[in-house]
């Protein structure tokens, strides 16, 4: 255990843990071997392991992810580091048409991580795109989506001691969140979501950053007695339903709270699939708490305008409750 | 509209040089070039018929030369990967005129089992890296190969494939530069076979006489040769294949190269004269240029060269017998082995 680091810190520890006991492991972007990274994700790394291990690219995302399949191919566990998500159109055909592909055609392994800081912060439209459905609805990827440093860093390793591509989320305000890690060979399993406050009444269902406005509007309601179960999912894919529908089966009630457009989103997703899998136990219809469909624009007041809060959250239990009642809510 | 794009030169066959080429492999390069062009020639009606192969495929008759001269420039631990078109690469990496031709039927017996098709061939134990559906992809897969061979120290070569209509992608040059900045054992290969699709190399780029030229500014050596005489395409890639060797870094290398079938199977051709397609063969048919030097050279006579074709044909007559007769996959497979960690696949069957 490694007391209180930060998210960024975490991803550093797994990082150098993993590349001190794989030496076929190798981290590939911009800007990687003297600043770290644009989040220090890496920093550090790159003069402890040397220039064949931290590699500085030229700015073309589909060389980095390329290098990277192709290096997986033949032998090594890149991990290519985009910075921001949004990078990733410029290496879509390398991740959804190269990398996601090749298992299923050849049985070839393609054991590569493919990490960037996403999710809703400044700087506007063009740096702030969700792609987890995007990679969600691509067969042959593996999306994850930790909210905390101990998750970070065990889904990390589990990442580099798997087979699959994984398309690693971090998100960027998340980045100095701080928290316990685990030691060297703790790894939090890939497909497994985790509860990370009991309840009875509700079932809210997030992951990443939103987690802590799915916790924070269940403290607001704890106030009404209304006790709330908040399910981080940690991976998008594989989607641990079967935790999910334990606890629907439990609440009757059940609400998806995402930070993406609400349109073929993530949180469409579960919703369907809890409605399909769990009909007979639901009280109310399954919401969906997303953000708003438009780009995401740069004052930070049209910005919130646009995210779920904490207040929207609270509003939809209430609401939910007083229009749908159970015999087992107060 | 179209436009003749004449071979300059006298109207007859050009002749090849053996010099710098090893002697003794060339009968084996001249059963392969067969091999291929048996293999390849067979395909239409296949396509065609509506109960054999599914869809169209890409043929690379009259591309012989590049894909042998190329790959006998390597050692057997090198790695190669395709574009689009691609069943000249694969046989001469050493696939079997059974695994290709199974695979494009579809069949469990195929290289990839049936799941691949023509555009997604595979042998990783021979190094071949498999056919790619995407334009420009290749050299990326290769690329990334040749990385992965530099950080190991494996001493494998990589040789990625593109044609000149892929050498108009962004990503092909986004690869190229990677791999001169980094100084990987790649050699890049341009295909150049003067159409992309329909559309001559003329119209697609200003220009037109050299996509080498291109390469050049990335800082790399890269030269143009007659992809139609398979001991230039060797001569040169046996040399970029010594400086990869070295640790001096990628070539890049352009084949100029004719396609005398369509793009794909079922193609009816309006953007281009027959007389040309006819002319190319006259005077650059690289299988009749290497039998010529080879006669001339009293290496292989009349009657042998015709023993070579009559075996590359039974090899074909023997792979689609081998395809017609290989069990289809079972439907309940289709959803298998998409991620090594399980994923509810769903589905109309759930």
């Amino acid at each position: 255990m490694s007391e209180n680091v930060t998210v960024g810190q975490a991803f550093q520890q797994g990082m150098r843990e993993e590349m001190g006991r794989d030496e076929t492991i190798f981290v590939i972007g911009t800007d990687l071997f003297i600043r770290g990274g644009h989040f220090a994700q890496v920093k550090g790394i790159g003069p402890e392991f040397g220039a064949d291990r931290v590699i500085d690219a030229p700015i073309s995302e589909a060389a980095m992810v390329a290098a990277g399949v192709g290096a997986a191919m033949n032998g090594m566990r890149p991990v290519v580091d985009l910075n921001f998500m949004d990078f990733a159109f410029g290496a879509m055909d390398e991740l959804v048409n190269q990398a996601a592909k090749a298992r299923y055609l050849w049985g070839k392994a393609v054991p590569l991580v493919v990490r960037a800081s996403s999710g809703i912060a400044l700087y506007a439209a063009q740096h702030n795109n969700s792609l987890e459905a995007w990679f969600m609805h691509t067969p042959g990827l593996v999306v994850v989506m930790p909210s905390n440093p101990a998750d970070t860093k065990g889904i990390l390793k589990s990442a580099l001691r798997g087979e699959d591509p994984v398309v690693f989320f971090m998100h960027k305000r998340l980045t100095g969140a701080r928290g316990e890690t685990g030691g060297p060979d703790d790894l939090v399993p890939i497909g497994k979501a985790a509860v990370v406050r009991p309840g009875r009444h509700v079932t809210l269902i997030s992951s990443g950053i939103v987690v802590q406005k799915a916790v924070k509007a269940a403290e607001v309601l704890a106030g009404d007695g209304i006790e709330v179960d908040v399910i981080d999912l940690r991976t998008i894919l594989p989607l641990d339903i079967d935790l999910v529908m334990e606890s629907v089966r439990r609440t009757g009630r059940a609400m998806v709270v995402t930070e993406e457009p609400p349109y073929a989103s993530v949180a469409s997703e579960i919703a369907a699939s809890i409605q399909e899998e769990a009909f007979d136990y639901l009280d109310a219809p399954v919401a969906r708490i997303t953000a708003a469909h438009a780009p995401i624009p740069h004052a930070p007041q049209l910005m919130e305008a646009l995210l779920p809060q904490v207040e929207h959250v609270v509003q939809a239990v209430r609401g939910s409750i007083s229009r749908w009642p159970s015999s087992e809510e107060v | 509209m179209t436009e003749t794009r004449a071979v300059a030169g006298p109207d007859e066959l050009i002749e090849i040089q053996l010099d710098g080429v090893p002697l003794g492999d060339l009968e084996e390069w001249l059963e392969t070039m067969l091999l291929i062009r048996e293999f390849e020639e067979s395909l239409e009606p296949l396509t065609m018929s509506g109960t054999q192969i599914p869809g169209s495929v890409h043929q690379a008759s009259g591309q012989e030369a590049v894909a042998v001269g190329a790959i006998r420039a390597l050692e057997p631990q090198d790695l190669v990967a395709s574009p689009h078109r691609p069943h000249h690469h694969a046989l001469a990496k050493g696939m079997t005129a059974r695994v290709v031709m199974a695979e494009l039927w579809g069949r469990t017996t195929g290289c990839a089992g049936g799941r691949g098709g023509t555009m997604h061939l595979n042998d990783f134990s021979l190094g071949y890296f498999g056919s790619n559906g995407i334009v420009g992809a290749a050299i990326g897969i290769a690329m990334g190969a040749a990385l992965a061979a530099k950080l190991r120290k494996t001493g494998q070569v990589c040789v990625g494939f593109v044609g000149e209509g892929g050498a108009n992608t962004g990503r092909t040059w986004e690869f190229v530069n990677f791999a001169a900045m980094q100084k990987l054992p790649l050699i890049a290969i341009c295909e150049n076979n003067q159409y992309a699709v329909e559309t001559y190399i003329g119209r697609s780029a200003a220009l037109v006489d050299s996509i080498a030229r291109r390469a050049e500014g990335f800082g790399l050596p890269s030269v143009q040769v007659d992809g139609q005489d398979v001991c230039a395409v060797y001569r040169a890639v046996h040399a970029a294949r010594d400086r990869a060797a070295r640790g001096d870094g990628p070539s890049f290398i352009e084949a100029v190269t004719y396609r005398y079938r369509g793009h794909n199977t079922g193609e009816v051709a309006n953007y281009r004269e027959q007389d040309e397609v006819e002319q190319w063969r006259r005077t650059k048919d690289p299988i009749e240029r290497l039998r010529r030097a080879l006669e001339s050279a009293g290496l292989v006579d009349q009657g042998r060269f015709e023993t070579l074709e009559e075996n590359a044909r039974a090899a074909v007559e023997d792979a689609i017998r081998f395809a017609d007769e290989s069990p289809v996959p079972d439907p309940a497979t289709a959803t298998e082995r998409v991620t090594a960690l399980p994923v509810d696949a769903k589905g109309p069957a759930q």
